[in-house]
This record gives structure tokens, C-alpha cells and sequence, in this order.
């Protein structure tokens, strides 16, 4: 089963700016190895923070843990202000798992090399999905762990610390919590959102703003999703016109076979690199718009619970003021409503913070990425370009 | 065995032809003229200019006792009979028939051979003529409409009567002139290069009127298959001769080919007859002696299960490269929405950007498609159509030979018919009975030198047509191999172009 080496990560460091710079927490995953559907990640921290017992460290962790961890942060009251990184989506080999299927039922169909090419360019799928998934896994730790609130978290330091299983805590968190508030916000969202009365100029545009956006990036995430898949099926199609060009080539004895040579071999090298346009495309630019989809959705998650809170201080407001009319419980009244308030204000206070600094966070991962992308775009054309001169002048020669 | 040669009866053959003349002209004359100046004469020089040789109704190889077995290639009633100048000589030059001819063709050493035929082919290479399929232009309404098309030919050729000559044509008459030359060529063992295909669905659409994207492409690529269809027609030595094609590049009026028709009379005879071949191919069994062709045959089967393969996987890339254009376009215009709603300046600014050269990608990579297309998938698609003429010429000398086999044993029978008469007991008709199978015995010997010369004829023009086809493949390929580099070329230049352009704009986002 694979595992990837250091190597690898340093490739891989895509969509988040450089989180991991504060040295006094600092995680990577370097290690991860795929059993069956489910895959072990092996958290590493170095850290120079005393409240944990060791200054370097290394935990296996699965998925599900991930999973936990972010959910006991959404569910805690205190973090309502700030934006939850959004959890990492679930490793998912289906993909390549149903294309190597059809692969072995089409073996018969072509020819060896065919096929061990074919072979190999699912692997490297397989690989890359592999990759994914632990940089998504890893940014989210490094999300947190850049974080002044957050990483802070107990939770979190339980989740980078403890040497056992935690799918024991992850049951008694789930009975605790029954993943009520989560359910909540699923279900209430939009509405509530665009319903409330909004005092704040800077909450009224960043709504509006948040509203759209999440609309057109999941747009722009399917698109790009189906653009980087029609790129690799002709990166795909170059390996049968190749093998049969080869194949044609081999029986040929006229003069054309060195042109058939060529031609084969010269299918054979843009396929590679045609393959790795598409994976690159895939990475900056289909992985980025995925990754701030999720995001903006966390961000919403914020605007919603300040959202649930002004209307909780309206309605604690209304209930004061029934209160005095009827000169009954006024002091619990002014209580609620004091409590309301300040909770209201705190959340609007950090919230303004956390989606300031999401912007600018935004801002420069998109920046970060299409330049990356374009220079490597830049680079696999020109390397076509000096392939294909390279091929023509031979033939023009021969 | 040197008796003279009586040309076989000339009836029956014209019957079997002739017998849809929807083009209005007198084949009958033409049909006993042909067959009167039977060139069966082993000295081919002094023939006559009239002579109308083997090349437009075959007489030599359409031998009357053999009626049950139609020739499909005389379904095609609209060939014409026309009288063929002596240029053309070669197919009928026999040279010494080999005296005693045994049922199996002798060995030939094929290095020889090939060697001979090159030499032959370099002197057809100052060629000069250049034709174009262009100005596709709808003619008439409703499901009469019709896309008539405009074929200019520039050449410096003395057969043509003008060094620039432009004619309107219609797709039927394109597949009038096919069918012309393959009646006149296929039996001989040419290879005639095949028209382009028909598509009802394609030709629907336009004479429906639609406007749109895909019956613009269909017209571009009949437009793109006719001009080729045309090109590779006169470059061969032979068809370019021929009358059929001069009065297509030249006349301004060409009379209808009607029986281009699927569902004409002769659209079905055609149909028939195709069957009845299917059938005959499956009981022939011949004796192949030749190595030589032995071998040209089974690598034609491979090349042709190949080049199949190959257009196959073609056409699927260019599949998913259009994908991949309107994938882009799509991506552009969300990319674009995504912009608008961007609330960050640069940001903004950048986003727009990567949507506007998206949107330049889209086009690019359709260019490409078409390259794939028009380039490399059309070529595939001409060579599997020629690889399966060239398979049917291998059929037609099977055909051949076995008419010459067929011929043969007939000749067996008679003679041992003869033997038989010599202990009959009816003194009275026996001398009548004896005369009569002389004359049959005289008749068939003829029959079995000519079957036997047509045999080694077909088997020569073969050779020559191979030598010639592998050259135009060679040719062909190579040429295409770089134009279609070039155009990845193209691609990747002008794919470098924009990301540069696009970068500083990523760049400056701050």
C-alpha cells in the first residue's frame, strides 16, 4: 500500500500560504499509510509550548478523528465568533478505484504495453488522490495551529498528544453532543441569514458578499472540476494512439517506419506531460477553488451564529420591555438581556476579525496559486514545444 | 493450344451490362464495337485507336456462360461507354502468353518485381494539377434542396482543354463519377479510390435548413472529403486519363447520376449483388502459388485491422479534446461570475483576467480539435476506405482466377465428352455430334488462354497499383506526421503566449 515520502510534501504545499511558521507549534504529516478504505495519517509535532509533555512527538490518526476534532470546536459556544476551519473532506478512492476496475475488464482489448501504461497512469491517479488528502488533513491542523484561540484548544491538544486510540472519546463526544447544533445550522442557514435585520454596515456587505460568493465558487469548483477531467482524458487518449502507432510501426517496412517511430515515441512524452498539465491544473487551481468553497461555508457557519445572536438580543430586547410593562421577573429580563448583548458584541467583535483576516487570507492563497500555476503551465508548454522541434527536425531529416 | 481465337460471343455480355441504361446513350454500340476488336491477340502494337480494351467494359473478363455469377460492377448502369485513347495501353500490352498454361500461375520472383515497378513510377512525377472543393452553397428548398459545390482545377496538363477550369458540382455527382471509374477500373485490379460517404442524418439537417454549428462542420467535412477524394483520383496515372473525369472537371452540365441513389434499382441490384459476392468470396478457395501475394495480402488484412484501431482512438481524442473546449468555456464563465463577485480589487481584476484567456484556451484547443480532425483523423478515415478498395482488388483477382479455373474444367468435360463420342453407337449423328464438339473443344482452349492471360494481367496491374499505393502511403503520412507536429506546435506556442500574458496579472494581486 503506499505511503508517500518528505519529498513528495515539500511538492505539495498548495493551497494554504505557509502556515506552519510559528515555531513554538509546529505539525506536518509526514507519513501516511492507506490499509484497505482506510488511511492512517501520522501526525508530527514539534513544539516548545510547556503544556504539552514532550517537545517532539509523533500520533497515528485516522479520518474519523479529524472529523471529531472539528466538531467538538464547532460545537463549543466560546469559538462562536471565530471561523472553524472547515473540516477535511473524506479520503475518496472511488475514482480510481472504478477506472482501474473497468481497466482490468477492458484488458483484453489492448495490447500489453497498453495496458501496463494504462496501469501506470492509474497508480499515479491513485497516488495523487493520495497526496490530496493528506495536505488537505495537514492544513487543517495548520489552520489551528496558527491560530491564537484556537490552538489553544484542549481538544486540540488532546488530538496531537494522545498516544491511544481516541475513538473512545470520539463516542463519549458524540453522545455528549449528539451533534445538535451541527444539524442546526444545516438546516436553518440561508433563511435565517438574509431574514435578520442587519445594523452593521461591515455584517450587511460582508453577507451579501458571502452569499453570492458561496453561489459562483461551488460553480467554479464543478467547472473546474470538469475542465481538469476532459484534460486528462487526452492525456489518456495519447497512450492508445501511441501503443497502436508502435504496434502499426512495428509490422511497417517502407520508409515510413522511422516517421511511425517518432511519431509513436513523440505521443508517448506529450502524454506525460499533457498528464501532468492536468494533474497541476488539478492541484492549483480545481484543489484551491474546492478548498475556499469549504471555507466561505465556514465563514456563513459564523455569520449565521451572529445572526441566531442578534436575534436572540432582539428577542431578549422585546422580552425586557414586556417585562417593565407588566413589572414582572424585570431583573431576570435585564439579566437575559445583558447577557444577550454581550454575547452578540463579542461574536461581532471577533467575527469582524476572523472574516477581515479571512480575506486577506483569501486573497493571497489565490495569488500564491495562479501564479504557481501559470509558471508551471508556462514550463510544461515550453518543454512540448522543444519536444515537438526536437521530433520535427528529425523527421524533416530523415 | 495455338488455334485462332474467335472472341468469345458478343450477346450475352452486352445483355448482362447494359441492361439499365439510364444515361440515354447507346451502349450497345459501344459493347459489340468493344467486343468485335477483341484484343486477345498476344500482339498488343497495332491496335486500333477504337480499341476499347479491357478497361471500360472488361469483355475479356465478363465471360457470358458465367451469368450466374453477376459482376457487381455492372450494376452500376450509369458507366459510359466511351472509347478510351491508346495512352492506356499498358493493361492490354500481354506480352508471349507462357505456352502451356498449369492450373497454378508460375512463380515470379517479387524483388524483381518491385524493382521494375519503381522504375516505372518515377516517371509519373511531374504532376502537375491542383483541384479545390470550395463555395459550398444550398440549392433549391425542403428535402429537394441539395449543396451544390464549386471544383476549380489549375494545371498546366495538355490533356485539359484550359489551365484554369471551375465547374459547379453536387455530392451525386461526385458518386456518378465513382461509380463510372469503378465499374471501368476495379475488375482489372485497380485500386479506385472510394467516394466519400454518404450520411442521411448529416444531409438532413441541411436540407432541413439548420442553421447551426454541427450542419456548418458536416459541410466543411464532405466539402474537405470531396476535395480529397478528388486530389487522389487524378493522381492516379490511369483515372486521370479517363474521360469520366476529364468531362467531371471540365463540362459545365453533367447529366444526373440517379442511380447513385441508395433505394434505386441499381442501388439495389448493388445490394445484391454485394450478398452475392459475400457468398462467393466464402466458397472460393484459391491456390495461391505467388508468395508475393500471399504475403501483400495478409499484411494488407493487418494494416487494415490497424489503421481502424487507429482512426478509432483518433476520432476519441478529438471527442474529448472539443470536450475539453467546452469544458473551458464553461470554466470561463463562472470564472468570470466568480470575478464579478469578488469584493477584493486585484483580486477581482485577476479572476476576470484568467476568465478572458480561458475564453482565448476554449478556441484554442477547438483549433486543435480540428487539426486532430481535418489532419490526422480524415487521413485514417480515407485509408481505411482505401485499404478496403485494396482488399477488393485482391478479390477480384481471386475472381479471376477461379473464372479461369472454371474455364478449365468446362474445357476437361469437353474434351472428355469427345472421348466418350468416339465409342458411341449412332453412326448417323455421330460425325455432326463430333464436328459440334470440336468447335466447343476450340472455343474453350480460347477461353482458357484468356482466362489465363487475364489472370496474369490482373496479377501484374496488382503489383504496379501496390507499388503505387505504398508510395502515396508513404508520402501521405509523412507529410501529414509533420503538418500535424506543426499544429501541436501551434498550440503549445500560442499556450505559452497567453499564460505569459496572464502571469504579470496573477503577480500583481496584492
Amino acid at each position: 500500500m503506499p505511503t508517500i515520502s518528505q519529498e513528495y510534501k515539500t511538492a505539495l504545499r498548495s493551497v494554504s500560504v505557509d502556515l506552519n511558521n510559528d515555531v513554538s507549534l509546529l505539525i506536518d504529516i509526514p507519513d501516511a499509510l492507506c490499509e484497505r478504505d482506510k488511511v492512517k495519517f501520522t501526525v508530527h509535532t514539534k513544539t516548545t509550548l510547556s503544556v504539552f509533555q514532550k517537545p517532539e512527538f509523533s500520533v497515528p490518526r485516522q479520518h474519523e478523528d479529524f472529523i471529531w476534532l472539528h466538531d467538538t470546536l464547532v460545537e463549543t459556544e466560546e469559538y462562536a465568533g471565530l471561523i472553524i476551519p472547515p473540516a477535511p473532506p473524506k479520503p475518496d478512492f472511488e475514482s480510481p478505484r472504478e477506472k482501474m476496475h473497468k481497466l482490468g475488464e477492458g484488458e483484453a482489448t489492448m495490447t500489453k504495453e497498453e495496458y501496463t501504461k494504462m496501469k501506470q497512469e492509474l497508480e499515479a491517479e491513485y497516488l495523487a488522490v493520495f497526496k490530496k488528502t493528506v495536505q488537505v488533513h495537514e492544513v487543517f491542523l495548520q489552520r489551528l495551529s496558527s491560530h491564537p484561540v484556537l490552538s489553544k484548544d484542549r481538544n486540540f491538544q488532546i488530538f496531537l498528544e494522545y498516544d491511544q486510540d481516541l475513538s473512545v472519546r470520539r463516542k463519549n463526544a458524540k453522545e455528549m453532543f449528539g451533534g445538535f447544533f451541527k444539524n442546526m445550522v444545516k438546516s436553518a442557514d440561508e433563511v435565517l441569514i438574509s431574514g435578520v435585520k442587519e445594523v452593521d454596515d461591515f455584517f450587511e456587505q460582508e453577507k451579501t458578499f458571502l452569499l453570492d460568493y458561496s453561489t459562483k465558487i461551488k460553480d467554479s469548483t464543478t467547472k473546474a472540476e470538469r475542465m481538469t477531467r476532459a484534460h486528462k482524458n487526452v492525456a489518456d487518449d495519447y497512450i492508445h494512439v501511441a501503443a497502436i502507432l508502435n504496434s502499426i510501426s512495428a509490422e511497417e517496412n517502407t520508409a515510413l517506419k522511422k516517421h511511425l517511430d517518432k511519431f509513436s515515441d513523440m505521443f508517448e512524452k506529450l502524454r506525460k506531460v499533457e498528464g501532468r498539465v492536468a494533474s497541476d491544473q488539478e492541484l492549483k487551481l480545481t484543489e484551491l477553488l474546492r478548498y475556499y468553497t469549504r471555507d466561505i461555508q465556514a465563514a456563513k457557519d459564523l455569520l449565521y451564529r451572529r445572526a441566531r445572536a442578534l436575534a436572540d438580543y432582539e428577542n431578549s430586547n422585546k422580552a425586557l420591555d414586556k417585562a417593565r410593562l407588566k413589572s414582572k421577573d424585570v431583573a431576570q429580563a435585564e439579566d437575559n438581556q445583558r447577557q444577550c448583548m454581550q454575547k452578540f458584541e463579542k461574536l461581532s467583535e471577533s467575527g469582524k476579525k476572523e472574516l477581515t483576516s479571512f480575506k486577506g487570507r483569501r486573497v493571497v492563497a489565490f495569488r500564491k496559486n495562479l501564479v504557481e500555476m501559470a509558471e508551471l503551465e508556462i514550463k510544461h508548454a515550453k518543454n512540448s514545444v522543444s519536444l515537438l522541434q526536437g521530433c520535427i527536425e528529425t523527421l524533416k531529416n530523415c | 493450344m495455338a488455334a485462332e481465337r474467335d472472341p468469345p460471343p458478343p450477346g450475352d455480355a452486352g445483355q448482362a451490362r447494359f441492361g439499365e441504361a439510364e444515361d440515354g446513350e447507346d451502349l450497345f454500340v459501344g459493347a459489340v464495337g468493344a467486343l468485335e476488336s477483341n484484343p486477345s491477340s498476344p500482339e498488343p502494337a497495332s491496335l486500333p485507336a477504337e480499341d476499347i480494351s479491357a478497361n471500360s467494359n472488361g469483355p475479356k473478363l465478363v465471360d457470358s456462360f458465367l451469368d450466374d455469377d453477376p459482376d457487381d460492377l455492372f450494376a452500376e448502369a450509369t458507366e459510359e461507354v466511351s472509347l478510351d485513347s491508346p495512352e492506356r495501353e499498358p493493361i492490354l500490352s500481354d506480352g508471349p502468353s507462357p505456352a502451356i498454361t498449369p492450373i497454378m500461375a508460375p512463380r515470379i520472383d517479387s524483388t524483381l518485381f518491385d524493382q521494375a515497378l519503381e522504375e516505372e513510377e518515377d516517371n509519373g512525377d511531374t504532376f502537375d494539377i491542383c483541384i479545390s472543393v470550395s463555395d459550398p452553397e444550398k440549392v433549391g428548398d425542403g428535402m429537394n434542396a441539395y449543396m451544390a459545390y464549386k471544383v476549380t482545377t489549375k494545371t498546366s496538363l495538355s490533356v485539359f482543354s484550359q489551365n484554369e477550369l471551375s465547374v459547379r458540382r453536387r455530392f451525386s455527382d461526385f458518386l456518378g463519377l465513382h461509380s463510372k471509374l469503378a465499374s471501368k477500373y476495379m475488375h482489372s485490379g485497380y485500386i479506385v479510390p472510394p467516394a466519400p460517404e454518404k450520411s442521411i442524418v448529416g444531409m438532413t439537417k441541411v436540407k432541413v435548413g439548420k442553421e447551426d454549428s454541427s450542419s456548418t462542420e458536416f459541410v466543411e467535412k464532405r466539402r474537405s472529403a470531396l476535395e480529397r477524394y478528388l486530389m487522389r483520383t487524378v493522381k492516379h496515372p490511369v483515372m486521370l486519363k479517363d474521360p469520366n473525369v476529364l468531362q467531371f472537371l471540365e463540362s459545365s452540365e453533367l447529366p444526373r447520376a440517379v442511380s447513385t441513389q441508395a433505394l434505386s434499382g441499381a442501388g439495389i441490384l448493388r445490394m445484391v449483388n454485394k450478398a452475392a459476392d459475400a457468398v462467393n468470396k466464402m466458397t472460393i478457395k484459391m491456390n495461391e502459388s505467388d508468395a508475393w501475394f500471399e504475403e501483400k495480402q495478409q499484411q494488407f488484412e493487418n494494416l487494415d485491422a490497424q489503421f481502424r484501431k487507429l482512426h478509432a482512438s483518433v476520432e476519441s481524442l478529438v471527442c474529448h479534446r472539443k470536450e475539453l473546449s467546452l469544458n473551458t468555456a464553461s470554466f470561463a464563465k463562472s470564472a468570470a461570475m466568480l470575478g464579478n463577485s469578488e469584493d477584493h480589487t486585484a483580486l477581482s481584476r485577476a479572476l476576470s483576467q484568467l476568465a478572458e484567456m480561458e475564453e482565448k484556451m476554449e478556441q484554442l484547443h477547438m483549433d486543435q480539435a480540428y487539426a486532430d480532425f481535418y489532419l490526422f483523423a480524415e487521413l485514417l478515415g480515407d485509408y481505411v476506405r482505401l485499404l478496403t478498395a485494396v482488399k477488393g482488388v485482391f478479390d477480384q483477382r481471386m475472381k479471376t482466377w477461379s473464372k479461369w479455373q472454371d474455364a478449365q474444367l468446362m474445357l476437361q468435360r469437353k474434351r472428355e465428352a469427345e472421348a466418350k463420342l468416339q465409342y458411341a453407337n449412332k453412326p448417323d449423328k455421330l460425325q455432326q455430334a463430333k464436328d459440334e464438339i470440336k468447335e466447343e473443344i476450340v472455343e474453350w482452349e480460347g477461353k482458357v488462354q484468356q482466362g489465363e492471360r487475364d489472370f496474369e494481367q490482373i496479377s501484374k496491374t496488382i503489383r504496379k497499383e501496390l507499388g503505387r499505393f505504398e508510395k502515396e502511403r508513404v508520402k501521405d503520412f509523412k507529410s501529414v506526421i509533420i503538418k500535424y507536429l506543426e499544429s501541436l506546435v501551434q498550440t503549445q506556442q500560442q499556450l505559452i503566449k497567453y499564460w505569459e500574458a496572464f502571469l504579470p496579472e496573477a503577480k500583481a494581486i496584492a
